[in-house]
């Protein structure tokens, strides 16, 4: 399996810069997913790794060699598209030999390979099936197949889920990872879902406006957001301006409350800062009648809940201002809207931006 | 200030499409195709040009535009062009709307019916009328009678149009809203149907003024003496003057479907310019 | 340009009837006795006869002005005078002139099909998939409905203006040495007429075929070259292939096109030339003697059994091209 390097690959559509000078690296085997919101330039990316556009500077090595000069059709890249791939004059099975047709393999090698890669797919009930006749998550199945037929050094999807109903997509992406991490091919990963994108990945590159925000595990992305588009952009957060006042400590909101925080944030003290609290760091207790605010928390009003299944989701008010908090939905329950609560925020899910 | 995130969804935004230069195939076929368009064009407008053996001016135009017969057939055409429109689309519209919204099992029946007119070419309609005409007589002494047959020569087109706007606004959804305020059928039909697909009534409409204008098979098959009939009496006798009117109907067809590029851009739905009518 | 289709919407319209009944004259639940008025009429189930009664005029009028011609016409056409059962008027057909004008129509409708077709097929191509300036694909869509309604009389001057003995061109070709009416060129010639023809085919076909170019997904391109084929080799394995029967149904759509249509030839030869509209019309019009009066209509069905034919052709090949091109 085969390494993939981009090195300042920028790319300019006239006035507009798609790409600002992307560098990335992906390990031999790894799944690497570029992950944002439509216009960042994600599919612009894959695109020049695939071929069919060209860079207007930058370098592209796999294992070291430079393949930009190579055309598309000889990268020996597999490419899952969005959508609408496959050719639907063909059969499963005829569409995942193609590959191998157009590098002149020899028939009954061709079947074989191809009845092994829809066999691992799951469709080898379907090889004489036309494409109209599957269903959208069967064909993208098909397509994955086709794509890997070829024994590629770098596997490339574009969005191959976007386009799938919400239950297919789940069963679709493990089936696509556990694929992936069996052959253990190098891939690259386009999507705008971040659930997708942490739940499949080995490393997460989050793109915006052409350029790349942060790379890192899922987890770390997570937990760790470096800026306050991957904060907004992965998962739901809390935000608040604040102000840091101690190495353990920042004030939060117009009321400036205290908000303990765990140190090694290296932000300056007194500086400015934006304080980003995950939701299911926040910690409620119910207030009975006229009870009094306890020592480190302060006062919130349930506003609304949102059952969720196992976590209910649920908006307060407070004198910081609004914020949610996402709680056991057992819990949950003892805590109807207009129940006054107290609120205290684990300092381990606080983290800080600078300003 | 607090503000709670969730995961951003901006608006798709859609790289631009990097242009590359159009092949020169590309270029080669639409520029024959222009020149192919042009060329007889420019020709019959060449021809009607000519006053001389290198004089050239308008007096081709102004004996066409004095000829009373010019002004005759031309009204005539263009008056059943009107009653055309008017029958096609007080027989058309509550039919459409009425299958739309009580009998969509019979569409496919629609369908092939309003295919039927091309079945059947003018010249062979004709056969059969004059066959059917022969025990009524009477019916074939009156020129309306053109209208009525013409009604049949525009009908894939009126149908068309009609049928596509009515499925873009979904008749269904409307009838049902303005029922349940209390509107009666008829009313609902004049005032919350009509006034939503006037473009495709008057794309039908543009077809249909094209069709008739241009219409010659039926007309001189018939003996009547529509613009197209007069356009060929001339050609037989003078050159010139029938480039003149060519020229001038080619002027009133573009001028047609002119309007009915506006509209369709302008109201950007429903519509299909697209669909062709022709007087062969 | 639209082709795409519309799935069937299902009825679920309940057994209201369209009328309402308006609240002032609401009574009491009883029926009254005699409906009056349409705000009174009983609630109809949905197959109830006065539903179907919505679409009887246009029905009605079709088959008057339509159906029933056509029913006559082929009545006649397998009738005697007298009224007996005669196959003699369609075999007439089958010799002599009637026979060359049914070669003729066919020649020149194969010619202006397959030679527009083609022309047609890459103009389209140009402007749908050529990446040329924005502005081409809507520029040629008007102008192809426009230029499709240029046929008949028109068109004819048009052509004689262009290519007949002084034309334009026919002089321009003379003063480089080419001489083609020495050569037996005329207007109203096969090469003539299918030049004319293709006038308003290629619009016709421009406009039928540019669809199912916009169908062919720039994806299939990218995974053919993505798994290594060349720009013909996917031609030749997908695009070609599935867009085959769309291309033979515009193809054959255009036969039939041609082959209807009257008013071109005829303003081109003066009336003089042999084809099956022609015939039909010098039939109707009296300007052949002929034995056998019945001659008009079986021509006219001859015509109609042709173009018909051509018409079902299509619609199995879109139907089929659908499949593929959604």
């Amino acid at each position: 399996m085969a390494r993939l390097d981009l090195h300042g690959i920028h790319k300019e559509f006239g006035e507009v810069t798609a790409l600002a000078e992307l560098s990335l690296e992906v390990e031999s085997g790894e799944l690497v997913s570029l992950l944002g919101p439509s216009g960042c330039g994600k599919t612009t990316a894959l695109r020049i790794v695939a071929g069919f556009e060209q860079p207007t500077r930058g370098e592209l090595l796999v294992d070291g060699s430079d393949v930009i000069p190579v055309p598309a059709s000889k990268r020996n890249m597999g490419m899952v598209f969005q959508a609408y791939s496959l050719f639907p004059n063909m059969t499963a099975r005829q569409n995942v030999e193609f590959g191998l047709r157009m590098r002149k393999v020899a028939r009954d090698k061709c079947r074989a390979r191809a009845a092994e890669l829809l066999e691992l797919v799951g469709l080898a009930a379907r090889v004489d099936n036309y494409p109209h006749e599957l269903s959208g998550g069967q064909q993208q199945r098909v397509a994955l197949a086709r794509a890997l037929a070829i024994e590629p050094a770098i596997l490339l999807l574009d969005e191959p889920l976007s386009a799938l109903d919400a239950k297919v997509r789940v069963d679709l992406r493990q089936q696509i990872r556990h694929v992936q991490q069996r052959l253990g091919i190098t891939t690259l990963y386009v999507t705008h879902d971040q659930e997708e994108a942490l739940s499949i990945s080995d490393r997460i590159a989050v793109m915006s406006d052409g350029n790349l925000e942060q790379v890192g595990a899922p987890a770390e992305i997570y937990r760790s957001p470096h800026t306050e588009f991957v904060a907004n952009f992965v998962g739901l957060m809390n935000g608040f301006d604040g102000r840091v006042q101690a190495a353990d400590m920042v004030t939060i909101g117009s009321s400036e409350r205290p908000i303990g925080v765990h140190e090694g944030h290296g932000c300056t003290a007194g500086g400015r800062v934006l304080v980003l609290i995950r939701p299911e760091s926040v910690q409620l207790e119910e207030l009975v009648d006229g009870a009094a605010v306890p020592d480190g928390a302060f006062e919130g009003k349930v506003l609304m809940h949102t059952f969720l299944g196992s976590v209910t989701r649920m908006n307060l008010s407070s004198d910081v201002g609004d914020l949610v908090a996402d709680v056991p939905s057992l819990r949950a329950l003892t805590m109807p809207p207009d129940t006054r609560v107290g609120v205290r925020v684990d300092p381990a899910g606080v983290k800080l931006l600078a300003r | 200030m607090a503000s709670v995130a969730a995961p951003a969804e901006k608006k798709a935004r859609r790289a631009p499409r990097e242009h590359r230069r159009p092949s020169f195939w590309t270029i080669f076929w639409l520029i024959m195709a222009a020149l192919y368009f042009l060329i007889p064009l420019y020709s019959t407008l060449q021809f009607s040009l000519e006053t001389g053996q290198h004089s050239y001016g308008f007096k081709w135009y102004g004996q066409t535009f004095a000829d009373p017969m010019f002004r005759t057939s031309f009204l005539f055409s263009l008056r059943l062009a009107v009653e055309t429109v008017i029958i096609g689309l007080v027989l058309m519209v509550p039919t459409v709307y009425w299958v739309h919204l009580r009998l969509p099992q019979l569409r496919p029946l629609m369908d092939v019916v309003s295919i039927l007119p091309f079945v059947v070419p003018p010249v062979a309609l004709v056969v059969g009328l004059s066959g059917v005409f022969n025990v009524l007589p009477w019916m074939l002494s009156n020129s309306q009678i053109l209208a009525f047959i013409y009604v049949i020569l525009a009908l894939p087109f009126t149908y068309r149009s009609l049928d596509a706007g009515m499925r873009a606004i979904n008749v269904k959804t409307l009838t049902e809203a303005a029922q349940s305020v209390g509107a009666p059928g008829w009313k609902t039909l004049l005032f919350v149907i009509l006034p939503n697909i006037r473009t495709a009534m008057l794309s039908g409409a543009f077809l249909t003024l094209a069709i008739v204008m241009g219409e010659y098979t039926i007309s001189s098959l018939l003996l009547f003496n529509t613009f197209a009939v007069y356009m060929y009496y001339i050609g037989n006798t003078e050159a010139q003057p029938a480039a003149a009117l060519a020229i001038i109907s080619f002027t009133l067809t573009w001028g047609a479907m002119m309007g009915l590029f506006l509209l369709s851009r302008r109201r950007g739905r429903g519509s299909s310019p697209g669909v062709t009518a022709v007087s062969r | 340009m639209t082709g795409g289709t519309v799935p069937e919407d299902r009825d679920t319209v309940s057994s209201v009837s369209l009328e309402t009944v308006s609240p002032l004259e609401a009574r009491a639940p009883a029926l009254p006795d005699e409906p009056s008025g349409r705000s009174r009429r009983p609630r109809m189930s949905r197959r109830g006869v006065l539903t179907w009664a919505g679409v009887v005029p246009f029905l009605a009028y079709a088959a008057f002005f339509l159906l029933i011609p056509v029913v006559v016409l082929v009545f006649k056409t397998f009738t005697t005078a007298n009224g007996g059962f005669t196959l003699e008027n369609v075999r007439a057909l089958a010799s002599g002139q009637y026979r060359a004008s049914f070669i003729a129509s066919i020649q020149v409708s194969i010619i202006s099909a397959i030679g527009g077709g083609l022309f047609g097929l890459f103009v389209a191509y140009a402007a749908v998939r050529g990446r040329g300036p924005r502005f081409i694909q809507p520029l040629l869509t008007t102008f192809c409905g426009v230029a499709s309604n240029f046929a008949g009389i028109p068109l004819a001057f048009a052509f004689i203006a262009t290519l007949g003995a002084n034309g334009v061109v026919t002089v321009l070709l003379a003063d480089v040495g080419l001489h083609i009416y020495s050569h037996g060129f005329t207007i109203f010639s096969l090469a003539g007429l299918s030049l004319t023809y293709i006038y308003f085919q290629l619009p016709l076909m421009i406009l039928v075929i540019a669809p199912s170019l916009e169908g062919l997904r720039v994806e299939w391109r990218e995974a053919a070259e993505n798994l290594g084929a060349t720009q013909s080799q996917y031609w030749w394995r997908i695009g070609l292939p599935v867009l085959l029967p769309s291309l033979a149904g515009a193809m054959v759509l255009l036969f039939g096109n041609a082959f209807s249509a009257y008013a071109t030839p005829y303003a081109l030869s003066g009336g003089g030339i042999n084809l099956v509209p022609i015939q039909i019309g010098q039939v109707l019009s009296g300007d052949v003697v002929i034995t056998n009066p019945r001659l008009g209509d079986s021509l006219a069905f001859g015509m109609i059994c042709i173009v018909g034919v051509t018409v079902l052709a299509y619609a199995l090949l879109q139907r089929r091209a659908a499949r593929w091109l959604r």
